[in-house]
């Protein structure tokens, strides 16, 4: 089968890689470029651990084709901390224990920091309402939504 | 290993909440689950599954697949060991069917290719003839006569005669005469409920990476609660020695019981055998629903007499469990925790293990025990309500605690029941006005907690630091609670240790992660080690000093001289000692290895307020509270975490998931969107409280919190639910079709 190639950027980087037609982005990123921080969970969109953004908007990487991210810019999970320092959504979730077994905190600090991109102020329903598509089957969401409330606030002050 | 009065419950780390050793790798992406490695030359694997819920394999034909350059290797039945019994032959019959297709879903093939499409494509293009057999799925129809046998000969001598072949295993229970009990009471209230099976729903997949040589030498990584069973699982399945393959445990997205069972492993290794090269399995979303445990579907009988003024004279339940096409539904759990919180003079129960046409139910958090206290705790509230009494008061007066005979047999030690109804009853959302069309819950729950075989070793590093290796997989951040244990031990900061979860070629064999044990039985094991290091530090001391070990003691990271007549030295740091190891005696290792059993019981109390929206039948939940017995919380906010976690999974179980069988015995929700578990927008914060009553069976007194926390959701919410509606729902999940199902009937009759 002939593979398609596909230029584009991913944290910032240029990326190439070649793909089949059928391989979605969240293929790409673990099996071609190695970046396994986004997880599959259940491949339907159901879960959300495969969130990145694409072009700055949230997806779940299992629903967009490898081929798509052309041209694209693209960040995942590993594009969050800056240099040495963890983003302070970073540093609020393991203060908060806003974690367990951890394999959706990549989607959800992915989609978390979507959020406060967009709105740097929400209500707990809104956090609740925009990570309802990130399962998280360890924690009830309660020190995750904590985790989330409290960055936002911090950042606020910085600001 | 008894509770000891060395720390006279002065902690300095214990207690504290610091990050968690591997929290940078988990939220940076780096941390490596299951299916995030690979190796050279790798090759990628499918497997075939059965779309019959029950049918005879009459063929298997593989040409088209092996047809493809991309396709390397086929493997079924035959490719593995022969001659297993007993519990070897079910675990090899679930992985790769025999002669029958048991469930939808159960494996019938596998096929290793060059990449995860092209294994997927060839699987399509193994082709097996079936021929499709009568299949059931229900558990009460599974046992009655005319239920299609799903295995002959499956029964153990347990089951009384004249059942069906089905039922498989048999237990009965209790104590004092239950006749003369309900004779007693003012009231008896006697009533049926069911529950649904619940998925464990761990966002991972299952997933590994093996190799097995010609010479039958082999390696894994794969995501499991315990290794060392995935190493003596896979030795028989492909018949070579446990000591020859190495099995590494991944990080872990998530277990909660469901990943203490091997299902992929043998087959990778299997396909790895025949192609001589690394095989990767992964499973799909819809694998894991169709072809990995659920818990058990319940169908269950209860009678309870009460007095008139709250005290219990009889309980006696009758617990029928569904455990898919393998024995093994923990009926005997239902049964035995189903009264354990009261002490009740006369008390029986029995338990059935029945077979049908579903997945091998596997562990879930307190397997067994959510049932049945959905169950006890709902009649409970019901005596409650037409007796007029309050629902805690009640729990109080009939309360188990030390030297109560537990309803299954022993007499429990040091237990904390009373106290966490104590708090419930002191807690302000206990006495908090209920606005109007809300209803309040409350449910007791109870779970054993478990100790099993552990090793770990504690080496001590030149430069005063320390390097603990366990076998428990960590499913939950108890690297965390064992850095703190040692560094309570040693002396030396928590940031000066580091827990590493060993490969089955490091340590001694270890119970897989399970039973609420990790923090218990590993954590025993770490201070153990700990103490073992600390005497062989006083030794080298006593050694330096010319002194008797004896008169060596070890305080805050110090050994120093026990007293005047010792004599007078300066104390030695831990890295004095240390620096020189090597010239004093060699390196310096503390050791455990044993098999711990004084996991103390475990009990909780829920409170919890819903709104039933009578329209739409959708219930939420507004307010939550948990309040449970620890023993003694390590690392307060993990503590928390496993409450609040065990809630939210019971919230889902008692309020949207199920597993749904067609009349064609296929499962038709096997995906995160047909079988829901709670989203964030679906609940409230939850709040806990900590009970702390110590395990006299731990140095520090921890109790495993794990499990209890998902006994008591069930029964909480029903009961609030019949508040809140007016109709008591028997039946779980208690989903909209349900709700207004029971007020449809409760209206028209």
């Amino acid at each position: 089968m002939s593979m398609i190639h596909v230029s584009t950027t991913i944290n910032g980087d240029e990326a190439e890689f070649l793909c089949d037609p059928r391989e979605t982005l969240l293929d790409v990123l673990r099996d071609k470029l190695a970046l396994t921080g986004a997880k599959e969970g259940c491949g339907t969109g159901d879960c959300g651990a495969c969130s990145v953004t694409v072009d700055g908007r949230l997806v779940c990487s299992c629903l967009v084709l490898g081929a798509e991210a052309q041209g694209k810019s693209i960040t995942t999970v590993e594009g969050i901390a800056e240099g040495e320092s963890l983003h302070p959504l970073q540093e609020k979730f393991i203060e908060y224990a806003a974690l367990q077994c951890g394999i959706c905190t990549p989607g959800i600090l992915v989609a978390t920091k979507a959020l406060l991109e967009k709105n740097p102020d929400p209500t707990e329903t809104e956090v609740r309402y925009w990570l309802a598509g990130n399962l998280c089957r360890c924690t009830g969401y309660d020190k995750i939504i904590r985790a989330v409330m409290d960055t936002a606030a911090d950042l606020r002050k910085a600001s | 290993m008894a509770l000891d009065d060395k720390k006279n419950g002065e902690f300095k780390v214990v207690g504290t909440r610091p990050n968690r050793p591997d929290g940078v790798d988990k939220v940076t992406g780096r941390a490596r689950f299951g299916a995030d490695v690979s190796a050279p030359g790798m090759l990628h694997a499918a497997i075939v599954r059965s779309p019959h819920a029950h049918a005879k394999i009459l063929k298997i034909d593989t040409s088209r697949a092996m047809a493809s350059k991309d396709v390397k290797a086929v493997v079924t039945r035959a490719d593995f060991a022969e001659g297993l019994e007993g519990d070897d032959l079910n675990v090899l019959e679930n992985v790769m069917a025999g002669e029958k297709a048991l469930y939808d879903g159960h494996a019938v093939a596998a096929v290793a290719a060059t990449s995860p499409l092209a294994a997927r494509d060839a699987a399509k293009l193994i082709d097996v003839t079936y021929e499709i057999l009568p299949h059931v799925t229900d558990v009460d129809k599974a046992m009655a006569k005319d239920a299609p046998v799903i295995r002959e000969g499956a029964a153990d001598k347990s089951v009384p005669p004249g059942l069906h072949p089905n039922v498989v295993r048999y237990h009965e229970s209790g104590h004092g005469d239950v006749e003369e009990g309900f004779a007693q009471a003012d009231l008896v209230i006697e009533d049926s409920f069911v529950t649904e099976a619940a998925h464990q729903g761990y966002i991972e997949p299952h997933a590994c990476l093996a190799q097995l040589d010609a010479d039958g030498k082999g390696e894994v990584w794969c995501c499991t609660q315990g290794h060392f069973n995935v190493q003596k699982i896979c030795a028989k399945l492909v018949g070579t020695d446990a000591s020859q393959i190495r099995v590494t445990a991944s990080e872990i997205g998530g277990g909660f019981g469901g990943k203490t069972a091997v299902f992929i492993e043998p087959v990778a290794l299997a396909l790895s055998r025949k192609t001589n090269r690394p095989v990767k399995l992964v499973m799909s979303r819809a694998e894991v629903f169709r072809a990995t445990g659920p818990t058990a579907s319940t169908s269950m009988d209860i009678k309870i007499g009460m007095t008139s003024d709250g005290k219990i004279t009889a309980g006696q339940g009758t617990f029928r469990l569904q455990g898919g096409a393998f024995p093994g539904a923990p009926m005997e759990f239902t049964a035995m925790c189903a009264f354990a919180p009261y002490n009740l003079e006369n008390v029986f129960q029995v338990g059935y293990d029945v077979m049908s046409n579903r997945p091998k139910q596997a562990a879930y958090r307190a397997p067994g025990s959510p049932m049945a206290a959905f169950a006890v705790e709902s009649v409970i509230d019901e005596l409650c309500s037409q007796l007029g009494l309050d629902p805690i008061e009640v729990r109080l007066m009939n309360a188990s605690k030390e030297g109560t005979k537990a309803s299954y047999g022993p007499r429990f030690d040091r237990i904390g029941l009373v106290e966490t109804l104590e708090a419930a009853k002191a807690h302000p959302h206990y006495s908090a006005p209920l606005a109007e069309g809300l209803g309040r819950g409350v449910s007791c729950g109870f779970w054993f907690n478990h100790g099993g075989e552990t090793a770990v070793t504690l080496a001590l590093s030149e430069d005063g630091t320390a390097a603990l290796s366990v076998g428990t997989p960590d499913i939950g951040g108890s690297r965390a609670s064992m850095c703190q244990m040692v560094a309570e031990e040693l002396g030396i900061p928590y940031e000066k240790i580091r827990t590493t979860v060993a490969d089955t070629a490091t340590l001694g064999y270890n119970e897989v992660s399970h039973g609420s044990r990790v923090t218990y039985a590993s954590g025993l094991a770490a201070i153990n080690a700990s103490r073992d290091a600390v005497e062989k530090l006083c030794g080298r001391a006593a050694a330096k000093w010319g002194i008797d070990p004896e008169a060596v003691y070890w305080d805050s990271g110090y050994a120093k001289p026990s007293g005047p007549n010792a004599g007078d030295f300066e104390p030695l740091a831990l890295a004095d000692i240390t620096k020189n190891m090597g010239a004093t005696g060699g390196p310096i290792v503390g050791h455990f290895e044993a098999t711990p059993e004084g996991a103390g019981v475990s009990f909780a109390t829920h409170i919890v307020d819903a709104r039933v929206d009578k329209e739409t039948g959708k219930t939420s939940v507004e307010r939550y509270t948990v309040v449970q017995d620890a023993g003694k919380a390590i690392h307060p906010t993990y503590v928390e975490g496993q409450y609040q976690g065990g809630a939210a999974q019971g919230i889902g179980w008692a309020l949207n998931e199920e597993y749904i069988y067609g009349e064609d015995g296929r499962l038709q929700n096997a995906n995160f969107l047909d079988y829901r578990i709670p989203v964030a927008s679906d609940l409230p914060m939850i709040d806990t409280v900590i009970v702390e009553v110590p395990n006299p069976g731990h140095p520090y007194g921890v109790r495993g919190v794990g499990e209890t926390s998902i006994c008591p959701p069930l029964a909480a919410i029903a009961n609030a639910v019949s508040g809140a509606a007016g109709v008591r729902l028997k039946q779980l999940p208690m989903s909209p079709p349900r709700i207004l199902e029971a007020l449809d009937v409760q209206a028209n009759g």
